[in-house]
């Protein structure tokens, strides 16, 4: 069921992230400020799109398990939340390397998608206690779906605050994530956004087909423990 | 279905009225932490942007304390049942139960603004009395829907006195900002509203969203 | 005349584990279906499914007419439920809380009124329920459960905490007498038994029998 096209799926992934590197290391240029290490923006900003994409998915798989009542859709939400948190620990070490380079500080609160992403990222840690603390498997993927929906929500309505917030106490200029990149960088900017994206569809299609075999050995166990049952 | 939630909302306030479990212990958690405020800060009166900050965030941890408590009595003496075998639309709890909670922070309000103003505030609070009515009002309003749908999601989970807090905070940011902001220049010695209708907005926004998206869930939380 | 519980092959799981399996019962209006079993037999889930509180996985189940779990909302209302919790708060008293639910059933307080006269607790019905004995809430759980005048009941152990005087009391109200469509779960075989038309035995979720029966083979199910 999951393994319908995953092999190209995988091979495109490959064959971008490939791409990716070797734009980032070869052709996009050297910035002239910070070096080097500027080359983490390629890494930091499609992880963080990614991440943030990754949750409203969620989201919305959320609301199709809640209408259909299929669980399959909470187990695809659930991936889907779970690794774009691990990719926000990823976009909160590659920013906090980033914030170090461009102002010295490990941390800094002007950026205000990376101080959203932050508040988000809190929100979402708790997925993992709430929904591993109901014990009942439908209300499990019910309450999880709930707060997936209404997590989802936050996001756009939190980024709104914190950037209206921002631009009250730090009203400055917009760092490179905003405004017009050279063509050069912004080429390797799209390729390694498309990169991030398809990694992120392969990682998740490959770990719902790990749960989808579990999920049948566990069935054919409990059917063969049941067989047992009823003839002896 | 505005009934059913009125008889849901009557029997919640008797229940406070009778226990007073909820508003007192809230307000008393704020009084005191104003103190704590007053020794970290090492401050005598605060005004402007602190202000704001101090006022706010104690109110929100109140609010964790009373959202905490919000079914409390349902799992501990009535149950839901008595609610979803009625013939009742169960999205009356929902409404009953924010609204309750919406009481509760206002009555708390009532003592611990004007506390605020006599023990850490520098300026007068009287000038922009309106106004800063006028952001409780909404900022209650995002807290008690917000704070109804975390109580009705953690209400089944056995760490419910962790996952209140931890989902509630992050969730009531935007609230934190707005009502900050807004709050701020009516805090300072030279009073009077600055882009009030912006976070205003931002609140009534926030409001709008998530009661529309409660009142589409909750039924699902009520399930089975 | 439509029965007023027609279950087929019933089911209901819990994650992994069956919780109820092969349900298989039709129930006429007006009789008492006594369900058996030892603890954990699945009988409380039943009860649960047939109030419309759970949704049943597999099998067919009409209450009342009302197909589950497509038509679940036709049942709240006309079902009284009796379980092991009251269902009453603590802090509010017997008519506080009685004119709570009648509200949500939408009775009028005249009824509330009658029903407390009817379980005998008319002289204790201002006090808060944590200052009233075991006995006293189980009484005023039976009001509860019959304020809205329920043509199906659902008991379960409608006796426990009442001293055999008080449960002759309440005999019109949710016994035989009662002339209501009664599915009663009991440990108390030979009583259930005796007042019922038919039984259920089920075993580890499993139903092990229908019908009508002898106690001894009731008794099989607690091996």
């Amino acid at each position: 069921m999951y393994s319908k096209g995953f092999r190209s799926l995988a091979l495109a992934t490959v064959v971008t992230l490939a791409t990716a590197l070797t734009l980032v290391f070869f052709y996009a240029p050297l910035d002239a400020d910070q070096g080097f290490i500027q080359k983490i923006f390629y890494v930091h900003v499609p992880m963080a799109i990614v991440a943030l994409g990754g949750f409203v998915a969620g989201g919305v798989m959320a609301i199709r398990h809640l209408r259909s009542g299929d669980p399959s859709w909470d187990v695809r939400s659930y991936v889907a939340i779970h690794l774009s948190i691990i990719l926000g620990v990823g976009v909160l070490a590659t920013g906090a390397i980033w914030a170090k380079a461009s102002w010295g500080h490990w941390w800094v609160w002007d950026e205000p998608v990376l101080v959203s992403f932050l508040v988000v990222f809190l929100l979402y840690c708790v997925y993992y206690p709430l929904r591993f603390s109901i014990e009942d498997p439908g209300r499990q993927a019910r309450y999880s779906s709930v707060f997936a929906i209404a997590a989802g929500a936050f996001v756009p309505l939190n980024f709104i605050a914190v950037r209206l917030a921002e631009a009250y106490t730090h009203p400055r200029v917009l760092s490179q994530t905003g405004g017009s990149l050279p063509g050069e960088m912004r080429l390797t900017f799209l390729v390694s956004l498309l990169a991030m994206t398809l990694l992120f569809v392969t990682l998740w299609k490959l770990e719902l087909t790990a749960k989808h075999a579990a999920m049948q050995l566990r069935r054919l166990k409990r059917r063969l423990a049941e067989r047992e049952v009823v003839t002896t | 279905m505005i009934a059913a939630a009125g008889a849901i909302l009557r029997k919640d306030l008797r229940l406070e009225l009778r226990t007073k479990e909820s508003v007192p212990a809230m307000t008393l958690f704020t009084l005191t932490v104003y103190v704590l405020f007053h020794f970290g800060l090492d401050r005598d009166s605060l005004d402007g942007e602190l202000a704001a900050g101090v006022l706010w965030v104690t109110l929100l941890l109140a609010a964790v304390i009373g959202v905490s408590r919000l079914f409390a009595a349902e799992r501990e003496q009535g149950g839901i049942d008595g609610l979803l075998l009625a013939p009742v639309d169960r999205t009356a709890l929902f409404v009953a139960k924010a609204a309750a909670l919406f009481l509760f922070l206002a009555a708390v309000e009532v003592v611990a603004v004007p506390a605020f103003g006599l023990l850490l505030l520098g300026p007068e609070l009287g000038g922009a009395l309106p106004e800063l009515i006028a952001v409780l009002a909404l900022a209650d309003l995002g807290i008690a829907t917000v704070g109804a749908l975390v109580a009705a999601l953690a209400a089944e989970t056995n760490a419910r006195e962790l996952i209140v807090p931890l989902l509630l905070l992050p969730l009531m940011v935007p609230v934190l900002i707005a009502s900050a902001q807004a709050t701020e220049p009516l805090l300072r010695q030279d009073q009077g509203p600055e882009d009030l209708a912006r976070w205003l907005g931002v609140l009534t926004l926030y409001d709008v969203v998530f009661v529309l998206l409660s009142v589409a869930v909750f039924d699902y939380l009520l399930e089975d | 005349m439509e029965p007023a519980i027609e279950l087929e092959g019933l089911g209901r799981r819990y994650g992994e584990r069956l919780a109820l399996a092969g349900v298989t019962v039709s129930l006429p209006p007006g009789a008492t279906l006594a369900v058996l079993g030892a603890n954990g037999a699945g009988k409380t889930t039943l009860l649960r499914v047939l109030a419309a509180l759970l949704r049943p996985h597999a099998g067919r189940a009409r209450v009342l007419g009302a197909e589950l779990p497509r038509e679940r909302w036709k049942v709240p209302g006309r079902v009284g439920y009796l379980g092991h919790d009251p269902l009453l708060y603590r802090e509010l008293s017997a008519r506080e809380n009685l004119k709570y639910h009648a509200r949500l059933h939408g009775v009028d307080s005249d009824r509330v009124r009658r029903v407390l006269g009817a379980v005998g607790m008319e002289h204790r019905a201002d006090e808060p329920l944590r200052e009233l004995s075991r006995g006293m809430v189980q009484r005023l759980a039976v009001a509860r459960a019959v304020l809205h005048d329920p043509p199906l009941l659902l008991l379960d152990e409608p006796r426990a905490h009442l001293d055999p005087a008080a449960a002759d009391r309440l005999e019109p109200l949710i016994g035989r007498a009662s002339g209501r469509t009664r599915v009663l779960v009991s440990h108390d075989v030979e009583g259930a038994l005796a007042e019922a038309d038919f039984a259920l035995g089920l075993k580890a979720g499993r139903q092990v029998f229908a019908g009508i029966v002898e106690a001894t083979a009731a008794r099989e199910l607690y091996r």
